[in-house]
């Protein structure tokens, strides 16, 4: 790794208490420009967490994090997808009653200039921006096949469908790192090689830095660049996958002390 | 703008005229004679409705709060605006197209400046918390204004309490102006970027956030927009009644708004232009036409309501909008097919 480069994302000893309860404690995790993060840990390790950390949801106790050398603690969630951050969530949070094509659309509302007088007067700049807004939102529905259910609304896609939509959603903020929580959740295999293309194609078109959870781990050996791996709210373990798969400490912790490990990409 | 777009427009624009010519054809040739003043009345408080229940709509249907103090809104833009116009029009004749105007812009502005400082803390909350602040407020407000009187500036009306002699300027053709007016506005407003944001954050508040949409301001926004639209029709109701009492906005009235708003179809602005003229109007037109019904009025309210609730839970529209180019689109298509046939 070419420790020179300004880390995209730095999050330095962060942590957070919930009453008594340390629910992550002094996390460090880097992510250069490209990578791709896996970050992993058995239920209730704290992964979501550290996700509801780094958007805003939950302010830190301990600890910063920056985004390109910007520190962004504090903000609020919708000033830190301005910075750059965006995610999709563990149990899919897409405006249900809205198309699918509005859903995209509203992620570029940050971005559209259009004043309030000018929507109400129908001006050309807002037929203009809104029937450019359309073609941008139309594009990427596109790339993950969805551009013919864009009239439809978004309950009424299929579940592996919701999941790229709400990736989709997600890279309409015009993002400088993209958080997956769990993609692959409850996906059949079908899906989850829809899913792992769309991805590599990401990664290839965008070039963007993500960071995932995932408890798919033949998905996460697969396509992570380096793994975190979290364990009652800390760092285990972190490194290439291969290191991960033999790593003693991880073993134990998602198969319990006794076992000699056997199963390595269990 | 697209030119399907424009041809929609065109056709609203073309219903708009010939509602407003209808209206002027039963009113202004005389065809009803005598009645024609009562069901003028009629007309203006259909109207006047139309626009605080869409106001309202706006909050329940599209960002899916409760208010139950819209009457407490309604109240402020009606006070302040015969305020004004009284004190106007003690020291000058004005034409009364230009005291109407004056009145309209008053009311709106004042309500929604309070709308606007009530909104800042008050939207911090939502859901069950947000409809008791709003509850809290319209009783402070109507508490306000039956006890403190404001002091009488001029000896021609007496302020306070109740308020009489406000002129009588709520003419049913500016009325009817205003009206679409308004309506244009609110549904800009919701077929906009603002509109979009709007409907994510009733869809799904932390979503909508993490899609970079700042929830507290939009919220902020459309609450102060909302209670602007209450307050243009407090302003219109002051100048067509023509003496206030500060009972008339009590919480029963905005619960008769809410109710309008849900049967109509929350989320449907067509649904609340259709309820809100019925269930304002017809129930007075009925006892006026079978006067032995009288009696029985509240009661025929109630019943349309428990049986609209019973099967067609979602309110008339269910949250979808009427459109007059699609159905004249269906029509016209229906007769090409046939034509071929």
């Amino acid at each position: 790794m070419a420790e020179e480069r300004v880390p995209v994302l730095e999050i330095k000893s962060l942590g957070i208490q919930f009453g008594g309860l340390k629910a992550v404690n002094d996390v460090n995790i880097q992510i250069y420009p490209g990578e791709l993060i896996g970050l992993i840990g058995p239920n209730g390790a704290g992964k979501t967490t550290i996700f509801n950390l780094i958007t805003g949801i939950y302010k830190p106790t301990t600890g910063s994090y920056m985004l390109c050398g910007k520190r962004m603690n504090g903000l609020s969630t919708h000033q830190v997808v301005q910075e750059g951050i965006a995610r999709t969530f563990q149990n899919i949070r897409l405006f249900k009653k809205m198309t699918v094509l509005d859903n995209v659309r509203v992620a570029f509302n940050k971005d559209m200039k259009s004043s309030l007088f000018q929507s109400i007067a129908r001006t050309p700049f807002f037929w203009k921006e809104e029937e450019e807004t359309t073609k941008k939102a139309m594009e990427l529905l596109k790339l993950f096949k969805l551009e013919e259910f864009a009239d439809q609304r978004a309950e009424n896609l299929p579940y592996g469908k919701q999941r790229l939509l709400e990736i989709a959603r997600a890279l309409a903020t015009d993002m400088k790192l993209l958080l997956l929580d769990e993609p692959a959740a409850g996906m059949n295999p079908v899906e989850t090689d829809e899913l792992k293309e769309s991805i590599k194609m990401l990664r290839e078109k965008f070039q963007i830095p993500i960071l995932l959870i995932e408890h798919d781990m033949s998905l996460v050996m697969s396509i992570c660049e380096r793994i975190y791996v979290l364990n009652f709210g800390e760092i285990l373990a972190s490194g290439l996958p291969e290191e991960i798969a033999n790593n003693k400490d991880v073993i134990e912790a998602y198969l319990g002390k006794e076992d000699e490990g056997g199963e390595a990409d269990a | 703008m697209p030119k399907k777009m424009k041809k929609n427009y065109l056709i609203c624009i073309i219903a708009v005229i010939v509602g407003f010519l209808l209206l002027s054809l039963l009113f202004d040739t005389g065809i009803l004679g005598k009645k024609s003043a009562y069901f003028n009345g009629l007309v203006v408080i259909g109207m006047f409705y139309t626009i605080i229940v869409c106001s309202l709509n706006l909050l329940t249907g599209y960002m899916g709060e409760f208010s139950l103090g819209h009457a407490g809104f309604m109240s402020i833009g009606a006070y302040a605006s015969a305020i004004v116009t009284t004190l106007i029009s003690d020291q000058v004749k004005l034409p009364s197209i230009v005291l109407y105007l004056i009145a309209i812009l008053v009311g709106s502005v004042a309500a929604g400046i309070i709308g606007f400082l009530v909104g800042i803390p008050a939207l911090r909350l939502s859901g069950d918390y947000l409809c008791i602040v709003t509850v809290a407020v319209a009783e402070i407000v109507r508490v306000v204004l039956s006890n403190f009187g404001i002091p009488a500036i001029t000896g021609s009306a007496t302020f306070g309490k109740s308020f009489a002699g406000i002129a009588k300027v709520s003419d049913y053709h500016y009325v009817y102006i205003t009206m679409v007016v308004c309506i244009f506005i609110m549904y800009c407003y919701i077929r906009s970027r603002y509109g979009r944001a709007l409907i994510a954050i009733r869809e799904d508040r932390i979503a909508a956030a993490a899609s970079g949409i700042n929830v507290t301001k939009t919220k902020v926004l459309t609450f102060t927009i909302s209670a602007f639209f209450a307050g243009t029709a407090g302003a219109i109701y002051a100048h067509y009644i023509t003496t206030l009492v500060p009972t008339y906005f009590n919480f029963s009235k905005s619960s008769e708004f809410l109710a309008i708003v849900i049967l109509g179809g929350s989320g449907s602005l067509t649904g609340s232009i259709v309820a809100a003229p019925i269930l304002s109007a017809l129930p007075q037109l009925i006892s006026y036409v079978v006067p032995a019904f009288a009696s029985y009025r509240m009661l025929i309210y109630a019943i349309i309501l428990v049986v609209v609730m019973i099967f067609k839970p979602t309110g008339l529209f269910g949250g979808r909008e009427f459109s007059l180019p699609k159905l004249l689109e269906k029509f016209t298509k229906k007769k090409a097919t046939e034509g071929k046939e």
